[in-house]
């Protein structure tokens, strides 16, 4: 009897890693697309660099391709 | 083709267990996106039930090593995997009765470990096997899916605390569907190729078809149907368990768990780890639970869980077991099993009927519920 202690390692790392990642993605991407909502996110006042309309859309949009891509290759995982 | 009457009992019972893993694994999927509201209940178990049967006919890969070595094939009978599946769908169904999320996974292996050690005695189980194909990964993979679950909240909290509560809050909603969608269909290329196997053994084994052929199209056909529909019929005892018992769950969270659940699943069945989608989607929410800060997760349900999967495979063997025992001694014997197997599901069900959880009342709870609530 052999356990693949190497492969659940790596299973490990890269779930961790993977669905960490998405998850910062999209925040990140509803922190951008918020700035289409309101020109200073989290108030005038909280010391943070304004994000304009545009850049917050550009970082959502940018976010967003991302999780796609991984979202393509995990399906291209379960169809292959 | 010719089937002999046991093998079409086979099929049958096989089919059966198949849409007792399809309602009692939509929970995995989609208990977060009906409590959080993201999908309206009857439109969740639709994806879901969609995304099984197209889940069902993407790979093939599970299904040729559905014992996964746990048991030696060559010395057992279609008898006693009838047998198996039978410990199997008994236990999905009091689990379900008790919104346990239970690993129809193990159920059957218990099913069939049990049945094969009436049958054919302990050198037919590989127990080595049992070990790392089954305990290992039981114990890591409700962990594993927890804390990346819980990292994934904690993140997404603070760094959507700077943006606007409405369009965080739509932009997780929209997010879920994708996650939940993404768990849906891991759950058909995993669960629903678990009975294409049962099938296919049992026709190998009845001499119908050659060793080492692939289900054919009927048995992938019939396979995705049957878990589609069970699932599509929903475990709403069990979403409501996973949904609103563990956590007060918000978009968020659900994202993070769904996302969690997804890419473990994936990942593992990708290099190889057989695994049970059930811990896994319920480790990720019970980590999403605690990743929000102030959010109480309660822990006491966790344990009622933890009973529950600790019991899964000895129980379901018990019952294969005996039903292996009673089967065994010809066609009256396999007859008595079958008609055992039908009263207890009509039983279970009309217990479930004196407390109906369905679509309309599943998120109705007075949350959050006391652990020690009596079902």
């Amino acid at each position: 009897m052999t356990v693949a202690w190497g492969s659940l390692f790596v299973v490990c790392l890269v779930s961790l890693a993977v669905g960490v990642t998405i998850v910062v993605l999209a925040s990140f991407a509803l922190v951008g697309l918020s700035a289409r909502q309101r020109a200073a996110v989290g108030g005038p006042h909280d010391g943070a660099p304004t994000l304009s309309a545009g850049a917050g859309t550009a970082i959502a949009g940018v976010c967003l391709l991302a999780i796609a891509a991984i979202v393509a290759y995990g399906l291209s995982i379960i169809i292959a | 083709m010719d089937l002999s009457l046991i093998v079409i009992v086979v099929i049958v019972t096989a089919l059966a267990f198949d849409f007792t893993n399809g309602f009692h694994d939509t929970a995995n999927a989609m208990a977060t996106s009906i409590a959080t509201g993201a999908l309206r209940p009857k439109v969740a178990v639709t994806i879901a039930g969609i995304l099984n049967l197209v889940g069902a006919f993407l790979s093939v890969e599970v299904a040729r090593t559905i014992s996964s070595g746990l048991v030696d094939e060559t010395r057992i009978s279609p008898v006693v995997i009838f047998a198996g599946l039978v410990g199997a769908i008994l236990w999905n169904l009091l689990t379900w009765l008790l919104g346990l999320p239970s690993s129809s996974s193990h159920a059957l292996f218990g099913g069939l470990i049990g049945a094969t050690l009436v049958a054919a005695g302990t050198g037919a189980v590989n127990f080595g096997a049992v070990l790392t194909k089954v305990i290992l990964p039981a114990v890591i993979s409700p962990l594993l899916a927890g804390l990346v679950a819980l990292l994934g909240t904690y993140l997404a909290y603070r760094i959507t605390q700077r943006g606007e509560d409405g369009t965080v809050k739509g932009g997780f909603k929209v997010g879920q569907i994708v996650s939940a969608s993404m768990v849906a269909l891991a759950h058909g290329t995993n669960d629903a190729q678990k009975t294409m196997g049962v099938i296919t053994l049992t026709l190998i084994t009845a001499g119908v078809l050659a060793p080492d052929s692939g289900p054919p199209f009927w048995v992938v056909l019939s396979a995705g149907l049957a878990i589609a529909l069970g699932t599509y019929i929903g475990g709403w005892r069990i979403i409501r368990t996973l949904g609103k018992r563990v956590s007060e769950i918000q978009t968020p969270q659900g994202f993070a768990a769904e996302t969690s659940a997804a890419t473990v699943i994936l990942a593992s069945s990708h290099l190889g780890f057989s695994l049970s989608t059930t811990q896994v989607a319920t480790g990720a929410i019970f980590g999403a639970g605690a990743g929000r800060r102030l959010a109480s997760v309660q822990w006491g349900v966790a344990g009622q869980m933890a009973v529950a999967w600790l019991l899964t495979l000895p129980a379901a063997a018990v019952v294969g077991a005996v039903a292996a025992w009673v089967a065994s001694t010809g066609t009256v014997g396999t007859v008595v099993v079958a008609i055992a197997l039908v009263a207890s599901a009509a039983g279970i069900y009309a217990a479930s009927r004196r407390n109906p959880i369905t679509a309309h009342n599943v998120n109705d709870v007075p949350a959050p519920v006391p652990a020690t609530t009596n079902a």
